[in-house]
């Protein structure tokens, strides 16, 4: 290949992947930005309109065709355009809910939207990633700007000590994930998810599997699957209440689009189909039991996130174009649901005494003081536990019935069960809010405050999108066309 | 194919013998003036008795992250400007120029933020 030729392909890539390039470059652009003129109004405004830049790029390439660049290092348009736009509104919505929460919590720093725009970076190029270098690279991005991310209330010892936890065991995780990648490329001689999977065809020994196996830990680390699940509540309560949505939606909905994509492209799928039946079956019912019994309404949806990764990999496990595709859209509509309880949460801080120590007790009778918060808890919390109405329920449809398809009914019927349990914890939060008077040590009662109106329309923009996902079904056929028989071929060529 | 790796082994063995002689002869010949301040265990400076649960300014890890911006640098740049020639040659030295430029861009960056930051001021 001669010099004008790499040039032009160079060029070629570099437009394909425009998003990324700005999202990375504001948040260069926002380190030296913020070193000069600390505590900028811009700072969150240059944050905000890069993210936006990009979703925009990326909703319009979600029916481009699927194709390649940077040498087969990443994936555009189809499924990965359709992450990327998941990721990038995820991060946009989570810096219109930051930027009041910040100033209310008394850590205005700015470092804050410059780490979110990289883990941003980070999550896109695992959304995006057609190796498992490229895997690889995008999750360490992510995380170790999520690690920083959870620890920046350094006044707090619950936040510091939640960043500690997580980065000592993400490290540790991130070997399991790296050894995997390493026995891979021993048994296979390649990255490349096509490539592995023809290699893993014609042999694959115990080298191969034990590879596969490490690296599942990995992933299943990252999106807090039981067991590998411990660090989730201490983490998801330990850290800011908008971060905490920020990475229980994000880097959860990246990190499991990078694992549906290793499974469609690497891996022989029908073999792990029993592997991630249990993994499921144990998620569900550890994640629902233990959120059951939680007081902290912060814990208790970080046992919930664990309990919707489980659902997430009933759809996984049924190994079909319907599960891979319902399991995107199911991280969609996670991503909305969790983005709206979180803001909620986050606005009743507001008072400053409770502080992410939020328990049932002290929030009864909020619904009354403040309707607005209520109502709109109330149909987050619904959609959670999978009302019909709303798009929870097509989502948990969505999983669970390609499920079925493909024989594994008894896991169903696991699944619909603990999600009939889940159903106790989440409307237990909606009785605390309308049904019980409101303590005598209830923050609310003497401080009141004005929500900002930026985190309202969040807030409405999320149930919005709850309901119109919930009544209409073209998000789903969206989805389903990314994993199309025929485009597994083109890369196995 | 082993005999592929006879100089890695010749290497290994000129290595282990090297340091082995070397460290063996520095003992032997070696003019012995010991005194407190030599013989204390190496601390970095420090004090060696005492609590190891001392609390140390965030400063050296400014210095140390300073130190890991040019020590990058410098081990890309090294290479690249050996082979700079090349690249002229082959007619490819604007757009390496930039690419270098750019990844110069992004470890400044990283070095300005740590300057602005205080990261050198010690008092």
């Amino acid at each position: 290949m001669d010099l004008s030729q790499a040039y032009s392909m160079m060029m070629t890539d570099l437009g394909a992947t425009l998003f990324l390039l700005i999202v990375a470059v504001s948040g260069l652009v926002l380190v030296v930005f913020d070193a000069f003129k600390p505590r900028h109004v811009a700072t969150p405004w240059i944050a905000g309109l890069a993210l936006s830049a990009g979703f925009v790029i990326e909703m319009m390439s979600i029916g481009a065709p699927e194709g390649l660049a940077w040498y087969d290092m990443m994936r555009t348009g189809g499924s990965a355009a359709f992450v990327n736009s998941l990721v990038l509104g995820s991060g946009a919505l989570s810096i219109i809910l930051t930027v009041p929460y910040l100033k209310k919590i008394g850590h205005n720093i700015g470092e804050v939207y410059a780490m979110i725009l990289f883990a941003t970076v980070g999550m896109l190029v695992l959304g995006a990633a057609n190796n498992l270098v490229t895997v690889f690279v995008g999750l360490e991005t992510m995380s170790i700007c999520l690690y920083i991310l959870t620890g920046f209330v350094r006044s707090e010892s619950g936040s510091t000590e939640s960043a500690l936890k997580y980065f000592l065991l993400g490290a540790f995780s991130t070997g399991f994930f790296l050894y995997g990648i390493a026995l891979i490329y021993g048994a296979t001689g390649s990255m490349e998810f096509g490539a592995i999977r023809i290699a893993a065809e014609q042999s694959a020994g115990v080298m191969f599997w034990g590879g596969v196996s490490l690296l599942l830990v990995g992933f299943l680390f990252k999106v807090s699957a039981a067991p590998f699940h411990m660090w989730t509540p201490d983490v998801y309560q330990g850290a800011p209440t908008t971060i905490t949505g920020f990475m229980s939606t994000a880097s959860k909905a990246a990190a499991f689009a990078a694992l549906v994509v290793v499974l469609w492209k690497a891996l022989p799928a029908e073999r792990w189909a029993d592997v991630l039946a249990v993994f499921a079956v144990i998620t569900m019912v550890i994640g629902n039991v233990i959120a059951l019994s939680q007081q902290n309404i912060k814990r208790m949806l970080a046992y919930s996130s664990i309990a919707h990764a489980g659902y997430v990999l009933v759809g996984l496990a049924s190994g079909s174009q319907a599960g891979y595709s319902g399991a995107l859209f199911y991280l969609m509509v996670y991503t909305i649901m969790n983005i709206g309880a979180f803001g909620v949460l986050a606005l009743l801080e507001w008072d400053g005494k409770e502080g992410s120590e939020q328990t049932l007790e002290s929030l009864a009778g909020v619904g009354y003081r403040k309707p607005f918060l209520g109502w709109t808890m109330a149909v987050f919390m619904f959609s959670l536990s999978g009302f019909p109405p709303l798009a929870g329920f097509l989502g948990k449809w969505a999983v669970f019935a390609p499920a079925i398809d493909a024989d594994l009914v008894w896991l169903a019927i696991i699944g619909v069960l603990t999600s009939a349990v889940s159903a106790y914890y989440y409307l237990r939060v909606l009785v605390v809010f309308f049904m019980k008077p409101e303590g005598e040590n209830s923050p609310m009662a003497e401080h009141s405050f004005d929500i900002p109106r930026s985190s309202a329309a969040v807030l409405i923009a999320c149930v919005v999108l709850l309901v119109v996902f919930g009544v209409t079904t073209f998000a789903l056929d969206v989805t389903s066309g990314f994993f199309a028989a025929d485009t597994v071929t083109q890369f196995l060529g | 194919m082993l005999s592929d790796f006879i100089p890695f082994f010749i290497q290994l063995g000129i290595a282990v013998g090297l340091s082995f002689t070397l460290l063996k002869a520095a003992a032997l010949i070696g003019p012995k003036r010991d005194n407190v301040i030599k013989m204390t265990s190496y601390e970095s400076g420090m004090d060696p008795i005492g609590s190891a649960r001392e609390r140390y300014s965030v400063k050296f890890y400014l210095v140390a992250m300073i130190f890991i911006v040019f020590d990058v640098e410098i081990v890309f740049l090294y290479p690249w400007a050996v082979s700079f020639d090349e690249f002229i040659a082959a007619g490819a030295g604007p757009g390496v120029m930039a690419v270098v430029l750019f990844f110069v861009i992004i470890l400044a960056i990283g070095l300005v933020y740590d300057i602005k930051k205080g990261g050198l001021e010690f008092d």
